[in-house]
């Protein structure tokens, strides 16, 4: 099993007091897997990402990543898990605006030290991303930035793709030509993908599908 | 991994030259101010060691004569067979260089000629043949002399064999001090019996005119610490910025695994490369800056301290290691704040770019505490401050706490008349000025401090000029003065003048010692010249009455202050007892002055007659007088010096004191001037988005332009108004405390009320034109640009 998310619990602080916003959550996900995870506002579905992807920790349970348990390491091991294991697509794809697309793309290859400038001419390839390598990314679409955020995720061949909304600020024609993207080369790499979605249509076009309410799996 | 985090970090830099720009100026301009005072004071230093060194001064104790006169030759011998070491020395000036004649074979090892480059022969020096030995720039000036190149010989001095001096300055059977050597062999006569006249000054361990110049390389140096300080508030706004910008990319480099220590560190390491590189190019900034104040530095010393200086500056690595020191230093002390919030940085937190005046608004709190503590501390030591370190403690805390409480005035003055504005247009005119507030703040706050800077400082010299105008009005009351060579020439010149002058006012001194203080006391005439133009400070009843006749003393302003004497205290004077009548000021003269009775003075002094008069008489029979005194004495005009000559001697000596005062100054409020533009050009890439609503709604390009202009010199406006009221306390602090400290007098406060209005028109006139670019470029933004404000695409 690639990924096995067991009991897991997070409350935040807030100004009206503690809020549980994960209350005992479990899944699954296998290499070369791909799971939907729904929900409200609200129900914890970044939050779980987030935990998964060693941007937060957790207040109780365990996260095992290739037997790796990811909930009781350090600020370094986290950084080192993200660097290598894990690849994190983000809604608002925070990209580094000061490099062109190019440097963009190769950038998490170079910090996990796998950079592989073939693979980078293919997914810029693939991803239609050629005639803007030596473009800014302020110089681009949000459907050009958010493929080169999905091209800079997928240099490293990470073992875990973590997508967070990865089409919601995008129209839906140009939603469906990322997505079907994402999932092409995923699958292609053999990586397990987790995605957190509003949309029914697009959890439709996963392998499996998980729903969140209230901090728990419904 | 390091690599590419780099090459990330410095993308930003690249992408945004203009905020690299700005910051490394700024920091080099911040440097190069500090650099080049340092280096000034690093060169006086070195001279006045130099000069130690040379003549033993500070090292060595010595035997002079009581009275200040030189000692006859024999006194040398007598303490020799006496089983004394001692060593003579005999010093004068020939041409304008000091000679110094020292005996080679009893002086103390280090004194005289040291480390020559080219061959000097000892055997001439022994012989007193009239080698000298001198550096490259004194030795061109005795280009009749043999001279042996010697690098760190003392500036303007030349070592040589006493023989050869006493020759040189007619001073042959004379000795001017005598070296004592520190291991005396046992059983040697008394010294106060075997030479009663002769006073034993202990070493002091360092140099009388290094003591006696502290006050003003100190002066110097709080100047380049507060140009440094106005520098580093451009540096400290645009590494903000900077990190501001940054913070998004910051939280994504750790999303992509990057842990925070090492972005931490890459980040500091950034800055440090920066810095080092603004430090260059400062330290090099610096040397020029030095080399430009140097001559002026050099003619202020000379003038007020008899101090000589290398005409020529050298990079030693005391002043430009501290330049650089100084710019990692600041660096450090403006990023630590940024990286310290990079540090508690949530990762997970909105990846926005944090609003500056939500920031702000969270440090004004602080800000204002410690704005209030500041202020009040300066406010106490207003009252209580005494001594250099206190005088500049008050103006640190007074000028922090201001420039800390200035966003907060401004931010009120806004609120207040945002409240009064009645058209929509003067309403957004308003908020957004308020909301540009915290963006310009750091760079008006360097415009306080460097306006605040030019009024005190102005003030204080305003001041000290007319005070100073008047007491030389006071002093050089003589229509002529006249220096005669010898006793004789002074017999010829009194007869011949006292039928043709009102009076002839003998000038004699004798140089002393009163609580330790070194002190000159003047044996005068009683015409009425004293009492009419003295100007007494402190008195008791009938003092001129009393000092001439032989029972007080009048003494200056520094002596009463630095010995703690006053009217009614005794000072004896060669076993006289006599008591204070009165206090004078005495503006100018860095050591203690003493004034008595003509009578009295003969008595305690024998040895010295005056070879220097002044003469009154009216003053368009002046010319006539110096004809015939040339025709029946043989005196030629040269030895005489009109009033007005003498004036105009003193007050170049006045104006060039302070040369580098206004320069500096000038230099402080160019560098706000360049805090202001860099903020606007840097704040102006970031006004879009804020601009771009008006725009929608109606307001054309031009007006925002416009209305960009009209921000900028109202709050250059505002912040001159606060300037002024810090800048008089400024000029009181300078005056009432730290001059006192520094020189030993304290100066009455005038106020310059058109050089205020000049100088804030001059800050206007630099904001409106720092703003004017910034104001075209936004109103000439495409429409485009605007648009996306507007739409996802941005």
């Amino acid at each position: 099993m690639l990924l096995t998310v067991k009991d897991i619990h997070k409350t935040y602080q807030t100004a009206d007091g503690p809020f549980a916003v994960l209350r005992g959550v479990d899944l699954t996900l296998d290499a070369g897997e791909t799971l939907a995870l729904t929900g409200e506002s609200g129900s914890g579905k970044s939050t779980l990402l987030h935990l998964i992807g060693g941007l937060d920790t957790p207040d109780q349970g365990h996260i095992h990543l290739d037997d790796q348990d990811i909930a009781i390491l350090d600020d370094n091991g986290r950084a080192a898990l993200r660097r290598g294991t894990v690849g994190v697509v983000f809604q608002q794809f925070n990209l580094i605006p000061s490099l062109r697309v190019a440097d963009n793309i190769a950038f998490q290859a170079r910090l996990a030290g796998r950079h592989d400038p073939a693979w980078d001419t293919t997914l810029a390839d693939r991803m239609g991303l050629t005639p803007q390598l030596n473009k800014y990314p302020e110089q681009l679409s949000g459907g050009q930035q958010q493929r080169v955020a999905i091209a800079r995720t997928l240099a490293p061949k990470p073992r875990l793709v973590l997508a967070d909304e990865p089409t919601g600020n995008l129209d839906e024609t140009t939603a469906k030509i990322v997505l079907d993207l994402m999932l092409e080369l995923v699958s292609e790499t053999g990586a397990g993908l987790l995605m957190v979605t509003h949309s029914t249509e697009l959890a439709g076009r996963m392998s499996r599908r998980l729903h969140l309410r209230a901090g728990l799996v419904a | 991994m390091t690599r590419a985090t780099l090459q990330a970090l410095m993308s930003h830099w690249w992408r945004n030259p203009l905020q690299l720009f700005t910051l490394l100026a700024g920091l080099a301009l911040a440097t190069a101010l500090w650099a080049g005072v340092q280096a000034v004071n690093a060169e006086a230093r070195a001279s006045y060691d130099a000069a130690a060194a040379t003549l033993g001064e500070g090292q060595y104790d010595r035997l002079v004569r009581r009275d200040g006169q030189p000692m006859a030759q024999e006194t040398y011998v007598t303490l020799r067979r006496a089983g004394w070491l001692v060593s003579p020395v005999v010093q004068g000036r020939l041409d304008g260089v000091r000679i110094v004649g020292v005996e080679p074979l009893t002086a103390p090892g280090g004194i005289g000629p040291v480390a020559p480059t080219e061959g000097g022969d000892i055997t001439s020096f022994l012989t007193g043949e009239g080698q000298f030995f001198a550096n490259a720039e004194t030795a061109a000036e005795l280009a009749d002399f043999s001279v042996v190149i010697t690098p760190e010989a003392a500036p303007g001095t030349a070592v040589t064999d006493i023989g050869v001096a006493q020759r040189l300055l007619g001073k042959q059977g004379q000795i001017d001090s005598l070296i004592v050597l520190p291991n005396q062999p046992k059983g040697r006569a008394d010294l106060g019996t075997l030479v009663p006249d002769l006073s034993l000054q202990p070493a002091q361990g360092g140099s009388d005119i290094g003591r006696l110049t502290d006050s003003f390389h100190l002066n110097l140096t709080a100047f380049g610490l507060l140009s440094f300080a106005v520098g580093i508030f451009i540096v400290n706004g645009a590494i903000g910025l900077a990190f501001e910008q940054r913070r998004p990319v910051v939280r994504t480099l750790r999303a992509l695994g990057l842990p925070l220590r090492q972005v931490i560190i890459l980040m500091g390491a950034e800055l440090m490369i920066f810095a080092l590189i603004a430090g260059i190019i400062g330290v090099a900034l610096g040397y020029v800056i030095a080399a430009l104040l140097l001559p002026d530095v050099a003619a202020t010393l000379r003038g007020l301290y008899g101090a000589d200086l290398s005409g020529t500056l050298q990079l030693r690595p005391v002043w430009w290691l501290s330049g650089l020191a100084i710019a990692l230093g600041g660096t450090a002390v403006a990023a630590s704040g940024a990286l310290y919030q990079i540090g508690k940085m949530p990762l997970l937190a909105a990846a926005q770019p944090r609003a500056l005046a939500m920031a702000a608004g969270r440090r004004a709190v602080i800000q204002g505490v410690l704005a209030a503590i500041l202020l009040g501390l300066s406010g106490v030591m207003m009252f209580t401050a005494n001594g250099l370190i206190g005088g500049f403690t008050l103006l640190a805390s007074l000028l922090i706490g201001a420039a800390l409480a200035l966003p907060l005035i401004l931010d009120r003055i806004l609120a207040a008349v945002s409240g009064l504005a009645k058209s929509v247009t003067a309403q957004w005119f308003w908020a957004d000025t308020r909301q540009q507030l915290p963006g310009l703040s750091l760079a008006l706050m360097a415009l306080l401090l460097a306006m605040a800077a030019n009024v005190g400082v102005s003030t204080m010299v305003s001041s000290f000029r007319l005070t100073f105008v008047d007491f030389l009005d006071q002093r050089l009351a003589s229509e002529l003065y006249i220096r005669t060579e010898d006793e004789a020439q002074s017999a010829a010149l009194i007869a011949f003048a006292e039928p043709r002058t009102d009076a002839i006012l003998p000038i004699q001194s004798a140089d002393i010692d009163i609580m330790g203080q070194p002190t000159e006391v003047f044996g005068t005439r009683d015409p009425a010249t004293y009492r009419d133009n003295w100007v007494l400070l402190q008195q008791s009843a009938n003092p001129w009455d009393t000092t001439f006749d032989g029972q007080t003393m009048l003494i200056n302003e520094q002596l009463s202050r630095r010995a703690g004497l006053g009217v009614g205290d005794e000072v004896v004077l060669q076993g006289t007892t006599f008591a204070i009548a009165g206090v004078y000021g005495d503006y100018g003269n860095p050591i203690g002055q003493a004034v008595i009775g003509e009578e009295i003075f003969a008595a305690l002094y024998p040895a010295i007659t005056a070879q220097n008069f002044g003469l009154r008489m009216n003053p368009d029979t002046v010319p006539d007088f110096l004809t015939e005194l040339e025709a029946a004495t043989g005196m030629p005009p040269t030895q005489a010096v009109n009033q007005a000559s003498i004036k105009a001697i003193s007050l170049g000596i006045f104006e060039r004191t302070f040369t580098v005062t206004t320069a500096l100054n000038v230099l402080t409020l160019a560098v706000a001037g360049f805090a202001i533009l860099m903020s606007l050009l840097t704040l102006a890439t970031m006004r879009v988005p804020q601009l771009a609503p008006a725009w929608a709604m109606g307001l054309t390009r031009s007006q925002i332009g416009k209305l960009e202009l009209l921000r900028a010199v109202m709050l250059a406006l505002l912040t001159a108004v606060v300037a002024l009221p810090l800048g008089l306390a400024l000029a009181w602090a300078l005056l009432a405390v730290v001059n006192v400290a520094a020189f030993g007098w304290e100066l009455p406060m005038y106020l310059f009320p058109a050089d205020y209005a000049r100088l804030g028109m001059f800050a206007l006139l630099a904001a409106a034109l720092a703003a004017l670019w910034p104001a075209r470029r936004l109103a000439r933004t495409p429409p485009a640009d605007l648009l996306k404000v507007f739409s996802n695409e941005r």
